[in-house]
């Protein structure tokens, strides 16, 4: 039984625009998935369904085995297990970096303000940022939000960390120290589905490149072989764009 | 197209540009502006010192008659007299370019610009010592008919303290008010805002207030309220005063208009926000605690406060119920006096109160701008 088990998840905005059209995917435990595919293709939409940031349609998703996905679900718990980190960091801007880390742990968790701190702090030490711990938000370059936003997920210690474009909203040059910290969560066995463009990353970490088309996994398989030998059509004409671009 | 001749002839070049050429164009003579600038003074002089005539007259006639008046009056004129120094400045500029102008364009240039300058500097205190002036006339026309009828000093210094005094219940029922808006509107704001099939009929309920509320005019929610209550001899009513029937109704009318300000406050944070906060597993209540609304609540600060200014002048209306604030105290006064120099008073404590207010906002909302600019 795999960690997180899709199967046949549909999704439409307004009943008229169909984004999902019957996704299945397995994430394994330690797994780091990787999607990607075109702007439009449903990557984001999916780990917001996963997390229930959206509703679906069809389908369901299973936590653990246990169906998350539906009436009834308790999703403020099944998001307390599954964290994100968005493309635009989405700090809280009136919060200093600390609070922004302690915020849920304290109101959701009901852990101690002292024993929050210490977590949080110990986080930030990792990424290098505890010095930045009073500062507010929009004093940080979008690098460092970026690796706040990705300890703000870390300390509700999720099962499932979602990841998606993480790094699209960041000047180049600030892209590999986020990129850092995916490598050492990796490192340390920490379960991940990433949405991203960033190519050689997704085949450099990934156990597992799914290329998303139309709201449907296209194809999916070991990087070394998605991106050395796709079979699909789809694939490989989006991976010659890729290359292309000078971006693989 | 034919293929064949296409090929046999030569490729084209394109023929190179023309140069073309620049000529510096002088620029266009100030002159005119200039002799406008000098024009304007001297009327606002003539005009000047035929009104510092007129109010020497004026005060004459009251009984006023001092040698530092009537040289403090001409001494205004007398300032007057300095707006030549730019006028005459830009004059002579405006004729310097004109000589330098096929000598040396770029000198005629600043000339021509220094000129501009100078004529209109003396043109717009022109504007504005004209407006004063108007005003003073105002003031003295008619045997000081004005000056008398709003601004007798010895009534309002004699006066004050009654008007001062009843200024204070006006403080008091907005001081009282402004924090019930603050918790009522926030209510409202967060009523209309429920979630869901459930939310439904607390946000039916929540609009109607709303649109009720803020349809009504605050003197017949004032009139209704004041005397419509304690008609009813239900418990707890029938023992309210005026002042606190006053509180009431403008509490129900502000409230909706500040739960409308806090609502546009809470939509205008973005949605980002509330997406990172419930996928931290905060719940909707908490979203709206934690992140929601502190953020809202930095951006409504100033239509907030333009409402409360609002709600302090329409403290004055509650006169109409019978209680005895400023404005019904300088009522008073006036028809006893027959003068309104005591609503003077009410008139100036309303906008020296509103002052201070409006300067703080805006050093709040610097300071706020200065620590989140990134805001979400």
């Amino acid at each position: 039984m795999a960690l997180v088990e899709i199967r046949d998840v549909r999704k439409s905005y307004g009943g008229v625009v169909p984004v999902l059209n019957g996704i299945t995917l397995d994430v394994e435990e330690h797994q780091v998935v990787c999607l990607i595919g075109p702007s439009g293709c449903g990557k984001s939409t999916l780990l917001r369904c996963i997390n229930g940031l959206e509703t679906i349609d069809g389908g369901e998703i299973r936590l653990h085995g246990d169906r998350v996905s539906g009436p009834g679900v308790d999703q403020d718990a099944l998001r307390r297990d599954v964290g994100i980190v968005f493309q635009s960091f989405n700090l809280f801007p009136h919060m200093s970096v600390l609070d922004n880390i302690t915020a849920a742990p304290v109101k959701v968790l009901g852990q101690s303000k002292a024993e929050a701190k210490e977590r949080a702090m110990e986080l930030l030490a990792r990424i290098r940022l505890d010095q930045k711990a009073g500062e507010f938000p929009d004093r940080l370059s979008g690098g460092q939000q970026q690796r706040v936003a990705i300890v703000r997920a870390l300390a509700m210690d999720p099962i499932v960390l979602l990841l998606d474009e993480i790094t699209s909203a960041l000047d180049p040059e600030l892209v590999s120290e986020v990129l850092d910290i995916v490598r050492d969560l990796r490192s340390e066995g920490m379960t991940m589905v990433l949405a991203t463009h960033e190519m050689g990353f997704a085949r450099e970490v990934s156990s597992k490149v799914c290329f998303l088309y139309g709201g449907v996994v296209h194809e999916e398989g070991p990087p070394s072989q998605i991106f050395s030998d796709p079979r699909d059509e789809r694939t490989r004409a989006f991976l010659q764009r890729i290359i292309e671009a000078g971006r693989l | 197209m034919d293929d064949t001749s296409d090929a046999s002839q030569p490729p084209r070049i394109r023929a190179p540009r023309p140069t073309r050429e620049w000529k510096p164009a002088p620029p266009k003579s100030a002159k005119g502006l200039a002799t406008a600038a000098l024009g304007v003074v001297a009327i606002l002089i003539a005009v000047g010192l035929l009104t510092a005539s007129t109010v020497r007259d004026g005060l004459a006639s009251v009984g006023f008659e001092e040698g530092w008046a009537t040289a403090g009056l001409f001494g205004i004129v007398a300032v007057f007299l300095l707006l030549f120094v730019p006028a005459l400045k830009g004059f002579s500029c405006a004729s310097r370019a004109d000589r330098t102008a096929k000598i040396d364009v770029a000198e005629a240039r600043a000339e021509t610009a220094a000129a501009r300058e100078q004529s209109w500097l003396a043109i717009g205190y022109t504007a504005a010592a004209a407006i004063v002036l108007i005003f003073g006339l105002f003031l003295v026309a008619n045997e000081v008919a004005v000056g008398r009828t709003f601004f007798d000093l010895s009534l309002i210094f004699e006066t004050f303290h009654l008007v001062g005094k009843a200024f204070w219940v006006n403080i008091e029922i907005f001081v009282i008010a402004e924090i019930l808006v603050l918790i009522w509107g926030l209510v409202i704001a967060v009523a209309r805002l429920a979630p869901g099939r459930a939310g439904a009929p607390v946000r039916l309920i929540a609009t109607a207030y709303v649109d009720l509320f803020r349809g009504l005019p605050a003197i017949i929610a004032i009139y209704l309220v004041g005397f419509g209550l304690p008609l009813t001899d239900l418990p707890i009513l029938r023992d309210m005063t005026p002042t606190m029937f006053a509180i009431l109704a403008l509490t129900l009318t502000y409230g909706a208009y500040v739960s409308e300000v806090y609502r546009s406050g809470i939509e205008s944070v973005h949605w980002s926000q509330t997406a990172a906060a419930r996928s931290l597993g905060f719940s909707h209540t908490q979203t709206l605690r934690f992140v929601v609304v502190p953020q809202a609540v930095r951006r409504i600060i100033p239509p907030l406060l333009n409402d409360f200014i609002s709600l302090q002048k329409d403290t004055a209306l509650v006169s109409v119920i019978g209680t005895v604030d400023a404005f019904n105290q300088a009522k008073i006064i006036a028809s006893n006096h027959f003068n309104l120099s005591s609503v003077t008073t009410v008139a100036v404590l309303f906008v020296l109160i509103t002052i201070p207010q409006a300067r703080l906002v805006d050093r709040l909302i610097e300071r706020d701008q200065k620590r989140m600019r990134a805001g979400g």
